[in-house]
């Protein structure tokens, strides 16, 4: 069959942050609701509008669902799907096949975090690998590490080369007025920071900060009704 | 043959000193990590065969620890059999371990379990 994504037919209307940095005092759910509620406010709607929802926060399995209770949404299409830092891509996607196909009419995707907060270190997943613990990995960064230390020795990557990809992310940091770490970035001082998992120093590595953001999709249709600029949903493609 | 049950009898072995692979009876193909069926093929029909024990690094990192808990070493390494596992290489401090280098399989006791660790060969 033909791959035939809906393009163009969904698009996000609105979009919001909340308590980027940090945010003492509460919960995941409590920051995913703030940013959610500032999101749907921004294009007039309500939490009892939406009725298709995706949320994966770290510290709730079943987030999705619980989500629904806590914001008082009666969902029709419910996702609750975990892939890491591309949950939200991967629900944009799935939010707008959803769309397109009449299964939901507005579709919010919400995170949040307070990671810097709560546990001042990194939560990582319930169960560990029995095959990989004993061996006491620091995911994710030991992961990463790995995939690098074979990148520099298979393609001849230096150490400078990834300094360059962290004091780009830090020029990007400091022209976001919500960026935590907003000081420039040497090479000198890239090249001195202290190593975590060889050949990633803190600096390769990302913050711990408290956060969170939420975004309302609806068809392509309604959107120009509801924002002046919506952001339309072309195309969407994974690998894993 | 009965299903295997991976974590129960791998550990089982490494605690007679054997460091064991399950072996696909289908394809001949050893995989890690152990599982209740073949990856790829879902072939449950499985047998447990010896490592030889002879490995490449495949990649290596360092963990570091504020001193003065020492850093550690974490690598993967490419078995001779094929497949791909993670472990740490002892014997040699943890920021000389090289990719490409041989290494050697030892199972060694670490607490209360049993792990594969591999050495220079």
């Amino acid at each position: 069959m033909r791959d035939a994504f809906p393009r163009g037919q969904a698009a996000i209307v609105g979009a919001a942050t909340y308590g980027v940095g940090t945010a003492p005092g509460l919960s995941t759910f409590d920051l995913a609701a703030l940013a959610s509620v500032k999101a749907l406010s921004q294009v007039g709607l309500k939490p009892r509008d939406v009725d298709g929802l995706f949320c994966v926060v770290m510290d709730e399995t079943l987030s999705g669902l619980n989500f629904a209770e806590y914001l008082g949404v009666r969902s029709r299409f419910n996702d609750n799907a975990r892939t890491g830092g591309s949950s939200f891509q991967i629900q944009a996607s799935v939010a707008a096949l959803a769309l397109a196909a009449g299964q939901c009419d507005v579709a919010l995707i919400a995170y949040g975090s307070n990671q810097r907060s709560a546990l001042g270190k990194l939560a990582t997943s319930a169960r560990s690998s029995p095959w990989e613990t004993p061996y006491r990995p620091l995911r994710p960064i030991s992961s990463y590490a790995l995939a690098a230390a074979r990148h520099m020795h298979q393609y001849g990557t230096t150490k400078e080369q990834l300094g360059e990809v962290a004091i780009a992310a830090r020029k990007w940091a400091q022209l976001n007025p919500e960026a935590y770490s907003r000081d420039e970035l040497t090479m000198e001082a890239y090249l001195g920071a202290r190593m975590v998992a060889d050949p990633f120093s803190v600096r390769d590595c990302c913050l711990v900060t408290d956060g969170a953001a939420a975004v309302v999709m609806t068809r392509a249709d309604r959107a120009r009704d509801l924002c002046e600029r919506p952001a339309y949903l072309l195309d969407r493609k994974s690998v894993v | 043959m009965s299903a295997i049950q991976p974590e129960q009898q791998f550990e089982a072995f490494l605690a007679e000193g054997r460091f064991m692979l399950p072996r696909s009876l289908e394809t001949g193909r050893c995989f890690w990590f152990p599982r209740v069926a073949e990856p790829g093929t879902g072939c449950t029909n499985l047998e447990w065969v010896e490592a030889s024990g002879d490995g490449t690094v495949y990649s290596t990192t360092v963990i570091r620890q504020k001193p003065p808990t020492p850093d550690y070493n974490l690598a993967l390494i490419d078995l001779a059999e094929g497949p791909r596992m993670m472990s740490r290489v002892e014997g040699i401090a943890p920021d000389q371990v090289r990719i490409g280098m041989k290494v050697r399989a030892r199972v060694v006791q670490d607490g209360e379990r049993h792990v594969v660790v591999f050495h220079p060969a």
